[in-house]
């Protein structure tokens, strides 16, 4: 018989309860408080990659999809200062890949897209594009995989590796040449199928890895992230 | 209101492809009440092709793909006093900046005309030559978006953007306030 700790703190100050051992994700998750992310979803280990997360708790910037919840800890979420960081990080990512939303067919599925509208970017942006030469890849008869899109969120290697048990996804190269590979020359000498997890719409977050034959069956307009606003269909409360 | 001066509007397509212009015409009966306050100046609108005097809300559809391109956006900056790029084209390059991202020889240029007119299979003019009619403006070596170019005050996403989120924009700038779009306009396709 084991007896939770219930460990109190607070979000932009409303009082929360959670479990020793959870992180602030989890528990304002389960609070019903939205923190944006994109690195982290529900099923897989949180990576703490993508720093969208990021809240101050007691004044420290700091990825809560990986920090411990604590008591009397006081986490900061939707302030000025941290709307500004995401912004700048969901504009990097944006800047860094080849991001051609009307022709993208995770248009309106995409999560770095709902978080870029979620935070309002609409104005001229202060960084470069930087407009790789990124390759695609469309070798297998039921997956492509368009690397110009890949934001290097590593959902596709765990789900690959953790809920598949197959390894087919794993990083290669380093800092801005940090890439997706998979373990075979092109993905058709691979041992991917369409029915791995990995390759679930739930994974990929954007438009990289893509199901073949499955285009445009929801008509651009009519997808997720056109209903709502990313984070406003939030478990409540006790769910 | 009815009194004051009407505010003076300017528009132009570049490297687009007349969408935004089209979406501008969603707002439908609205463009009544957006013709008691605003005076159209250059604008395919109206097919008035040179800026006639200083502007207060320029509009540009399109990024930058040749010179004629660049001259034009310079002229409405210094022409209008708030800039506004509107749709994906303008913002980031859209559709045409698809050819800077294949380009990556020492000759990117070439490689870009000659994939169009000369080696492609899929290339329709049979004499295979690149056009080079004199009074066809210079091709950049790559597309640009309209911030690389000059100062933009304003970006209205989309593909095209909505003839809501234009009218939203456009009243806001009409009447001296920033652009400030619901989120729930905010699309980029
Ligand atoms: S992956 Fe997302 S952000 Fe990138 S082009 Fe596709 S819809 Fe746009
Ligand atoms: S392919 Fe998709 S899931 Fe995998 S790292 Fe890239 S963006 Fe993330
Ligand atoms: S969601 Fe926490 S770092 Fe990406």
């Amino acid at each position: 018989m084991t007896t939770e700790t219930t460990i109190t703190f607070t979000i932009d100050g409303q009082t929360i309860e959670g479990r020793a051992g959870q992180s602030i994700m989890d528990a304002a998750d389960q609070a019903g408080i939205y923190i944006p992310r994109l690195c982290d979803v529900e099923g897989l280990h949180p990576q703490g990659s993508c720093r969208v997360c990021t809240v101050k708790a007691n004044g420290r910037s700091t990825a809560s999809c990986t920090q411990p919840i604590e008591e009397g800890l006081e986490v900061e979420n939707e302030t000025r200062e941290l709307r500004n960081y995401r912004r700048d990080l969901v504009r990097m990512l944006f800047h860094e890949g080849n991001h051609l939303c009307p022709i993208c067919e995770a248009s309106g599925n995409c999560e770095l897209q709902a978080m870029a509208y979620r935070l309002g970017i609409t104005q001229a942006s202060k960084f470069p594009y930087l407009q790789p030469v990124r390759p695609l890849d469309a070798s297998h008869p039921d997956i492509a995989l368009d690397t110009n899109r890949c934001i290097r969120c590593g959902r596709c290697i765990r789900a690959s590796k953790d809920i598949d048990g197959k390894h087919v996804f794993g990083y290669v190269g380093r800092g801005i040449e940090k890439q997706v590979g998979v373990n075979g020359s092109k993905l058709s000498k691979t041992n991917v199928s369409i029915e791995d997890y990995a390759i679930s719409p739930d994974v990929c977050p954007v438009g990289c890895i893509i199901r073949k034959g499955e285009g445009f069956k929801t008509p651009i307009g009519a997808r997720k992230y056109d209903q709502s606003i990313i984070g406003t269909d939030k478990k409540q409360p006790g769910n | 209101m009815s009194d004051s001066p009407k505010k003076r509007l300017a528009t132009t397509s570049l490297a687009g492809c007349f969408g935004c212009h089209m979406s501008l015409l969603d707002i439908d009966e609205r463009i009544l009440a957006l013709i008691e306050q605003v005076e159209f100046d250059r604008s395919p609108i109206n097919d008035i092709k040179k800026i006639t005097r200083r502007c207060d809300v320029g509009l540009i559809e399109g990024g930058c793909c040749n010179e004629e391109n660049v001259h034009t956006l310079q002229e409405f900056r210094r022409k209008c006093d708030v800039l506004v790029a509107v749709g994906q084209c303008a913002i980031m390059g859209g559709l045409p900046v698809m050819r800077n991202a294949i380009m990556h020889s020492d000759d990117p240029l070439k490689e870009c005309l000659y994939e169009a007119y000369i080696d492609s299979p899929y290339i329709q003019n049979d004499n295979h030559q690149i056009p080079n009619d004199p009074a066809l403006p210079l091709i950049l070596d790559r597309v640009y978006s309209c911030s690389e170019v000059v100062k933009i005050d304003y970006q209205i996403p989309g593909c095209p953007p909505s003839g809501d989120m234009l009218w939203q924009t456009l009243t806001s700038l009409i009447e001296g306030r920033p652009e400030n779009l619901p989120l729930e306009l905010i699309k980029y396709d």
